[in-house]
């Protein structure tokens, strides 16, 4: 595989319309969604987005319908065209591609996985695995041999020969997932992959996407509207509203310091104990108390700490102490928000 | 007061020298490049006598064989090869044999040659919408027009015969083709169109291995279409020379034998199920991975 790949979108504009270009300076001066449609007929796409995402990490791109974050990945592999901006890849602008560069580019440095698995419905499961394989003219039989690795991989060993419309949607996304494997592109675009799909199965395939990753270290760019998914994939998360970065940062930050009250209302609903960690809510204090390693979440750490019968635990990064944390802190964080 | 109750024309002379000017330049240009036109048209004269000969010299159980194959292969349907092999044999038994063979040779040459003109045809028309949108009107046009006005031009160009026959067939039944190849490949899903987009293919990626093969069902509809309006325009064409069931339909008509009528139209309607059956059982097929189990 290719070295994992950072990705930078700078200043990027989309307006939906007869003329954006047109438009564009009004925006950047500060014109309103509803100004530019009621009066100028156009919408408001995406307003100046900047984000870096580093490589090999999962950057989770979360918001609710209409706030642009569909719009948004489509930029990184330019199935949209922006109105303005720019989108670095490993420093290299993808606006800037020639037509056969940026098909060079989408056929060995990115992948994508749909939210409707954009599979093709007359070929068998292998070849649909296959097809961006195909696509960039490598042999039949590597293809094959390929392609039934990753479905193995993903699960689906013994259907290769099986039509999509056969199969679940779990299943069927899995399909999805393995031809985006296969062509071992170093990006992988995931357009709220997982949204169609019944919530047990749902996490079911996040598990897989972290096991996965833990192994390839892919740079993916995960799209949802589900605060949950997104705190438990993301290493980054970026929240989206009406085409505008409303907040960035990681699972942590988002929880303890939502950015206004549009991002309180997501994160009230969320079970904080599965999501934020010791480290993020200790106090470096002096005292003692059971070990306990960073990352753990505040879930499992009250429950050791009951099963232990204390009531503080050393939170440890290895054999270095980092801070102390009490269960009365666990509580009142759990609590908060 | 005149002019209210008779709608007021033209000079009738005017009319009569443009007229006289239009067939009269007509009639020169045929004149000059008509042998340069019979020459470029040989060929086709060459394909149709071929296709004709084969029809009509091979032994008949070769034909019904073929036939049920076909319809075996393209269907996988016992009950349809029973149909149509029991169909070709009545009209054998009407005495209609040769006849039928003859309108068979031509509709099959003309429906190839409707399907490798109107494909490409259909996806350029996909493929450019403003030039659609021009061929659009003209397949209005040409599908309003009735059918007798097509052998004019051809019987001023080519005379009487098999190959301005056979040209007033073909286009006659292009527009489905046409029409159906652009229809299915706009319908063709978008996501599946952008997941394509999203793995880098080329246009010609996207055409040969997504669009055409989704666009196929519809296609086939299309080519069926094409075949029925073949097979109609092959009975019209008879009247510039054209041999086969239509001409004896023709000649019933101007004498008014009832049977030989009545017979021939039977024929005609056995051919027509046949081609129908067969075509219509294809497409569904091809659809069938659509069908299975889950959405």
């Amino acid at each position: 595989m290719t070295e994992a790949q950072s990705i930078e979108i700078r200043n990027l504009y989309k307006i939906f319309g007869g003329n954006p270009a047109a438009h564009v300076g009004a925006v950047r001066a500060g014109m309103s969604k509803a100004d530019l449609g009621s009066k100028h007929g156009h919408i408001l796409g995406l307003r100046d987005i900047n984000i870096s995402m580093p490589a090999g990490k999962i950057q989770v791109v979360m918001g609710l319908s209409g706030s642009g974050k569909s719009t948004l990945i489509r930029h990184i592999n330019r199935l949209i065209e922006p109105t303005s901006g720019q989108v670095l890849v490993n420093g290299q602008d993808v606006l800037r591609m020639s037509e056969s560069e940026l098909r060079d580019f989408r056929r060995t440095h990115t992948a994508m996985v749909f939210q409707k698995f954009g599979l093709l419905p007359h070929r068998t499961v292998i070849d649909n695995v296959t097809f961006g394989l195909e696509v960039c003219g490598i042999g039949p039989d590597t293809a094959r041999k390929t392609g039934l690795r990753w479905l193995d991989r993903v699960g689906l060993s013994g259907f290769e020969a099986r039509y999509p419309k056969e199969l679940s949607g779990g299943m069927q996304q899995r399909v999805g997932l393995a031809r985006a494997l296969a062509s071992d592109a170093p990006i992988l675009l995931m357009d709220e992959a997982y949204s169609a799909l019944d919530p047990l199965i749902r996490t079911d395939m996040q598990t897989m996407l972290l096991d996965l990753q833990a192994e390839l270290k892919k740079t993916i760019v995960f799209i949802t509207h589900d605060l949950d998914e997104a705190l438990r994939l993301g290493d980054g998360i970026v929240i989206l509203r009406d085409g505008e970065v409303v907040q960035a940062g990681d699972s942590q930050s988002i929880l303890l310091r939502p950015a206004d009250d549009y991002i309180c209302r997501f994160v009230r609903d969320v079970n904080r104990g599965r999501f934020l960690r010791v480290e993020s809510v200790m106090e470096e204090t002096p005292g003692d108390g059971m070990p306990i390693a960073s990352g753990t979440v505040l879930e499992a750490a009250a429950a050791a700490l009951t099963r232990e019968g204390q009531d503080a635990a050393l939170v440890m990064d290895g054999a270095r102490r980092l801070g102390r944390l009490t269960l009365r802190q666990i509580t009142s964080a759990l609590s908060a928000g | 007061m005149d002019w209210l109750i008779s709608f007021p024309q033209l000079d009738p002379d005017l009319l009569l020298s443009v007229k006289r000017a239009i067939d009269g330049s007509l009639k020169a240009l045929t004149r000059t490049w008509g042998q340069g036109i019979e020459d470029f048209f040989h060929p086709l004269q060459v394909i149709l006598i071929l296709f004709e000969r084969a029809m009509t010299g091979v032994p008949w159980p070769l034909v019904i064989l073929a036939l049920g194959a076909v319809a075996w292969v393209s269907t996988r349907s016992w009950r349809i090869v029973a149909v149509a092999v029991a169909l070709l044999c009545a009209v054998g038994l009407l005495g209609l044999w040769e006849d039928a063979m003859l309108t068979i040779s031509l509709v099959l040459t003309s429906t190839i040659f409707a399907i490798l003109i109107g494909l490409p045809l259909g996806i350029v028309m996909n493929r450019y919408p403003r030039l659609g949108r021009v061929m659009s009107t003209v397949l209005d046009v040409m599908q309003t027009m009735p059918p007798f006005v097509y052998l004019i031009p051809v019987v001023m160009l080519l005379g009487i015969g098999r190959v301005p026959g056979f040209i007033a067939v073909v286009i006659y039944a292009l527009p489905p083709i046409i029409r159906l190849t652009d229809l299915g490949i706009r319908l063709v899903d978008k996501e599946v169109l952008e997941a394509a987009e999203a793995y880098g293919c080329s246009p010609n990626q996207k055409l040969w291995k997504v669009q055409l093969p989704l666009a196929l069902p519809t296609i086939m509809a299309g080519i069926n279409q094409t075949i029925m309006m073949a097979l109609g325009m092959v009975v019209i064409a008879s009247m510039i020379g054209v041999q086969g069931l239509g001409l004896n339909v023709l000649q019933a008509i101007a004498n008014q034998y009832f049977t030989q009528g009545i017979f021939n139209g039977f024929a005609i309607v056995a051919i027509a199920i046949i081609f129908d059956r067969i075509s219509q059982a294809y497409g569904r097929r091809l659809q069938k991975h659509r069908e299975a189990g889950h959405d």
